[in-house]
């Protein structure tokens, strides 16, 4: 395996975690920023696997712009999941 | 629990569906004769470095009108959407923390910076990775920035209005005269000149600048009325 492998391994492995921690938690400020973090990670690995422009896309529109919709639409109601 | 077990049976006969689907299939090959022939032309045909760019907006030019008309519709319902909230909605308010001096500094030092790196990413859209589409949303997470450091930030909503309809409607022109110069709708009617020159690829680098200004505008504005309707 080489050292690019590993790295892309152990990126696939943070995703699914904070995934599921996003799903488990009951904090939604925290759901949003770790949904964030998710998409960060995917641009990282749309880089690894050679696809540029995905990646770019992926940085603005999903780490970028969703999270500010979803921060505005958690202003809107309560921080903490019932 | 009969619910479950129908649930989790449902998913078995799926998963065996797609097996049988997929099975058929080497993994990893590369099964259409198209996309070869644009790796192999792309570059002398038109000119543009970048493939992809060449595809977007060149190759599947139709397409990418049909998707900037759809990002124009979902950003016109959303918008009348959260003016339709902004009437009910003025019971809660909360206490708000006033932006650090830290941010206020920063942003006043980063704005011009992300606005910069937008127009570059659209205009250079046929040399390097990106395009309109994430260089006009870089140049909006710009503004987002400036929203979120400075309270009585506003933008300019006619203005904003004005620049996305006469955007969109330098795309359908440019479209126009492919028509009337080349024979087709969106058809390159400039030359492709050197691949690699800022000055290449026809109309891609035209384009793709009325998408930027288009999608920066139209995410400006949708910005802004969140911001506004929060407060």
């Amino acid at each position: 395996m080489t050292l690019l492998n590993l790295l892309e391994t152990l990126l696939v492995i943070g995703m699914l975690g904070a995934a599921l921690f996003v799903v488990r938690t009951r904090d939604l400020l925290a759901a949003v920023v770790v949904t964030a973090i998710i998409s960060l990670v995917a641009a990282i690995l749309f880089y690894v696997l050679q696809a540029p422009d995905v990646a770019i896309t992926e940085a603005a529109i999903d780490a970028g712009l969703t999270t500010a919709i979803f921060l505005v639409a958690l202003r809107k109601t309560e921080r903490y999941e019932k | 629990m009969t619910r479950r077990v129908l649930a989790i049976l449902l998913l078995l006969i799926l998963a065996v569906a797609l097996y049988q689907a997929l099975a058929r299939v080497p993994f990893g090959t590369d099964r259409m004769a198209v996309s070869r022939y644009y790796l192999d032309h792309g570059v002398q045909d038109l000119g543009g470095v970048n493939i992809v760019t060449s595809v977007v907006v060149l190759y599947r030019g139709f397409d990418t009108l049909g998707e900037v008309t759809v990002l124009f519709l979902a950003a016109t319902g959303l918008g009348a959407l959260l003016h339709g909230l902004a009437l009910h909605d003025e019971k809660r308010r909360r206490t708000k923390t006033p932006p650090s001096l830290i941010m206020r500094t920063a942003t006043r030092i980063l704005f011009p910076l992300i606005l910069l790196l937008g127009a570059y990413v659209f205009v250079h859209g046929h040399l390097t990775p990106g395009g309109g589409f994430p260089g006009g949303v870089v140049v909006a997470l710009a503004y987002l920035l400036g929203f979120l450091a400075h309270d009585h930030w506003r933008v300019n909503h006619r203005a904003v209005r004005w620049i996305e309809g006469l955007a969109g409607m330098t795309y359908v022109i440019i479209g126009l005269l492919g028509l009337y110069l080349a024979g087709s709708f969106l058809a390159n009617f400039l030359p492709p000149g050197t691949p690699g020159r800022l000055f290449s690829a026809g109309i891609i680098p035209l384009i793709y600048i009325t998408i930027g200004f288009k999608v920066g505008s139209e995410m400006t504005g949708l910005l802004s009325e969140m911001k506004e309707i929060t407060e």
